[in-house]
């Protein structure tokens, strides 16, 4: 067992400099060569100043911008440095709850909105980061955002046009909308 | 289920498919020891290994010389995983400070990792250092399904020899998988998935200034966004492909920086089953009957293709409650509808049923969505698919043995019913076969249904559980049926990451892996000893479909007769009571 041992203590240490050192190191080279902006993270800058991630959503409650999905991360909403879902069984009232409170929230900051909510807009994310919203969660928020920015409706609903990503290769995942994006590119209008 | 779900979900099977074919064939040449087409590049590679490891590739040994190598292996590399762990705070690569890991939690990772479960009490960004992700995790990613495919082959080469004492070379069946297999096949998937947005860096987390400043739970204003970032590309690539799991990012798979794109998800999606597929039609060639190698692809096939369209349409039903909230969950063109808690909008319903299917079939456990939020009936598939086994694809190499070890069940029973001697490739099955093999079937429900049954009996086990009801029940009910398989995914509302989880889950792992995979390796070596017997008019034979549906109904009766009472009372029940 003692030669067995030893052994495995040379092979360890070598398929360690290999597979634990030498793999990373030589994915991170090519990496960072090939695709620099990626391998970093996607990051976005405004005026010189990073401003978060293509890949990263971030907290917006105010009525000017679009809100993205529930996130579940803590100590605050979309903490990029923990990311977390919420874990809440589909039985268990506190996710009824929250869900309740949500739908008050959006049809308290547009008075008159009746329609049913679209269900990513109030359900959280795996990740507690998720980018996206449905098209639908986007096109539900257009009148609000409006109002709130003093721009026409039509306005805001040609930005999120522009802003619908198709399914990849037109069949792979769901279509969507990147919130930063939209809400930077709504910035951008003034 | 819309058409576009049924058209992922067959995009994801014809690929995998499309691409096991070629990689069986080659994984047979590169553990035949004939010459590959990369063994140009490798060849040399390969051989640096053996000489710098002190290994003599021409020795073979007897089982129990091959289960020592691989138990002191894996000892080991158990304690250098641990020792990583503590003294992570005074090691290099360490951008974020992070501090000595907590020994039970240390423990429970070690084992997780070692027995390629994968288990992850932690949160990754926030624990593990760059350094421990590497030097650690990632090795042991390579180095437990390397091991998984070795015990596969040498327990084939038991079923090929004739009356011979040796199954193999631990070292080079173990250098082989990684070197040949893993170490290209990451490569390639690791750079593929930078290109869509996964981060590989070596730097500290990023920070950016939010667009709208936010508040704390505490009240203080928010207005900086930490965004942790690392090398975990190459560490997604191995841990899918090895069935692995364990996720760099405490959310797994479905954090953006692990899986940005539908196409990046399409690749992991395949990736965790690929070597698993292939390895049947592997073992098919080097059987010498190709037809062997597809009959138990297709027994996988008929119960996990079922179980995902099953899943995938209870996802897509929605939450009855939230229907009542106002809430719409049809499923349009703008909107993926359904129950969209804890699931990603770039997957929305079947890219994550799909992923939750295949991650449980095979013992990988990395999720791209919460399985805790699934409704009662979707989160049984994944559920039922673990506790099936394993077999269904299961870990790569670790999978198919177990499946073997059901095939030897089948043929022993089938055997029983008209009366004849059972036998299996022309080794007849003897007392001594079926011993190991009811042990096993055995160990893994005894740590998964003892295990449950402790856990909510004691005050530190009912302690974790998050969600009220069955639904509760049934988190520590997957947490144990995990940790026996070797799966590695959750019901994560679990708050697993105590003493008392760490030590009874490392347990289970420790169960789960080793008293399946010693056996097996006793198996082997009866096998390997036994002369062949000539096929008779009396002889089953195991490539038909009668014979995979007989396959199929043994694993099924097994799983479902062990587990279906606890079923009872957490999914099932909690879906009772739902409307």
């Amino acid at each position: 067992m003692l030669a067995h041992l030893r052994t495995s203590l040379r092979m360890l240490a070598v398929l360690s400099l290999l597979t634990g050192l030498a793999y990373p190191a030589f994915v991170t080279a090519v990496a960072v060569a090939v695709f620099p902006h990626r391998a970093h993270g996607s990051l976005v800058e405004r005026d010189g100043k990073v401003v978060g991630s293509e890949l990263i959503g971030q907290p917006f409650t105010g009525p000017g911008y679009f809100w993205g999905r529930p996130s579940a991360t803590v100590p605050f909403p979309y903490n990029a440095a923990a990311s977390a879902g919420t874990n809440l069984g589909p039985s268990n009232p506190a996710l009824h709850g929250a869900v309740r409170d949500r739908v008050a929230a959006l049809r308290a900051a547009d008075p008159g909105n009746d329609e049913p909510v679209p269900a990513d807009l109030v359900t959280a994310s795996a990740s507690g980061l998720d980018p996206h919203i449905s098209p639908a969660a986007a096109l539900y928020q257009v009148r609000r955002v409006a109002r709130a920015r003093g721009l026409p409706e039509a306005t805001v609903r040609e930005l999120v046009g522009l802003h619908i990503e198709d399914r990849q290769f037109g069949v792979l995942g769901e279509r969507r909308v990147n919130v930063l994006a939209l809400n930077l590119s709504l910035d951008a209008l003034r | 289920m819309t058409a576009w779900s049924l058209a992922q979900i067959a995009l994801a099977l014809g690929m995998l498919l499309l691409a096991a074919v070629p990689l069986g064939r080659y994984m047979a040449r590169v553990y035949e020891g004939q010459p590959t087409v990369l063994g140009r590049l490798l060849g040399p590679l390969e051989r640096l290994v053996y000489r710098a490891g002190g290994i003599d590739p021409t020795r073979e040994s007897d089982w129990k010389g091959y289960t020592l190598a691989m138990l002191a292996f894996h000892l080991v590399g158990f304690a250098a995983v641990y020792l990583l762990q503590r003294l992570q705070g005074l090691l290099p690569l360490n951008p974020d400070g992070l501090g000595a890991v907590e020994p039970t939690s240390a423990f429970d990772t070690a084992v997780s990792f070692m027995t390629n479960t994968n288990w992850q009490g932690y949160g990754g960004e926030t624990t593990m250092s760059h350094l421990t992700q590497m030097l650690g995790l990632t090795v042991q990613n390579f180095a437990s399904a390397a091991a998984g495919m070795a015990i596969l082959v040498a327990l084939i080469r038991g079923l090929t020899r004739r009356t011979s004492h040796e199954i193999g070379n631990f070292w080079v069946d173990l250098v082989r998988s990684a070197v040949y297999v893993l170490l290209p096949l990451s490569i390639v998937l690791a750079l593929v998935l930078v290109s869509q947005g996964t981060v590989q860096t070596f730097r500290g987390h990023a920070t950016a200034t939010l667009l709208e400043a936010t508040r704390g739970a505490d009240g203080t204003p928010i207005a900086e966004q930490r965004i942790a970032v690392g090398p975990a590309a190459s560490q997604i690539a191995i841990k899918q492909l090895g069935t692995n799991g364990g996720g760099f990012f405490n959310a797994n798979a479905s954090h953006p920086f692990e899986n940005p794109t539908p196409l990046s998800n399409l690749l992991q999606t395949t990736a965790i089953l690929l070597i698993a597929a292939a390895l049947c039609l592997t073992f098919g060639h080097m059987v010498r009957d190709r037809r062997q190698g597809w009959a138990l692809l297709a027994a996988m096939l008929v119960v996990l293709v079922p179980a995902i369209l099953v899943a995938t349409s209870i996802e897509q039903r929605g939450n009855p409650v939230l229907a009542t909230l106002g809430v719409d969950q049809a499923p349009t063109n703008l909107q993926p509808g359904g129950n969209m808690e804890g699931k990603e909008q770039r997957f929305g319903i079947a890219s994550s049923t799909l992923w939750a299917s295949f991650t449980t079939a095979a013992s990988n456990g990395s999720v791209n969505s919460m399985h805790d939020s699934f409704t009662p009936l979707g989160g049984l598939v994944p559920l039922v698919l673990i506790q099936l086994g394993e077999v269904i694809f299961g870990g790569v190499g670790s999978g198919l043995y177990g499946m073997l070890v059901f095939v030897v069940i089948a043929v022993f029973a089938a055997g029983l019913m008209v009366g004849r001697t059972p036998e299996y490739l022309g080794k007849k099955i003897g007392p001594f076969e079926m011993k190991m093999a009811a042990l096993a079937i055995l160990a893994m429900p005894v740590a998964v249904l003892v295990g449950t049954a402790v856990a909510v009996v004691v005050s530190a086990g009912q302690a974790g559980i998050l969600n009220p009801g069955p639904h509760g029940f049934s988190e520590v009910l997957y947490a144990f049926s995990s940790a026996g398989n070797n799966n590695g995914s959750a019901f994560a509302g679990l708050g697993a990451n105590t003493p008392f989880y760490n030590l009874a889950l490392g347990v289970a792992m420790l169960i789960g892996r080793f008293l399946v995979a010693v056996p097996v390796l006793a198996l082997a070596g009866s096998l390997a000893g036994k002369k062949l017997a000539a096929a008779s008019a009396g002889t089953l034979p195991t490539h038909t479909p009668m014979f995979v549906g007989w396959l199929v109904a043994v694993v099924i009766i097994v799983g479902g007769l062990t587990f279906f009472p606890a079923l009872a009372l957490g999914p099932i029940v909690e879906h009772l009571m739902f409307r």
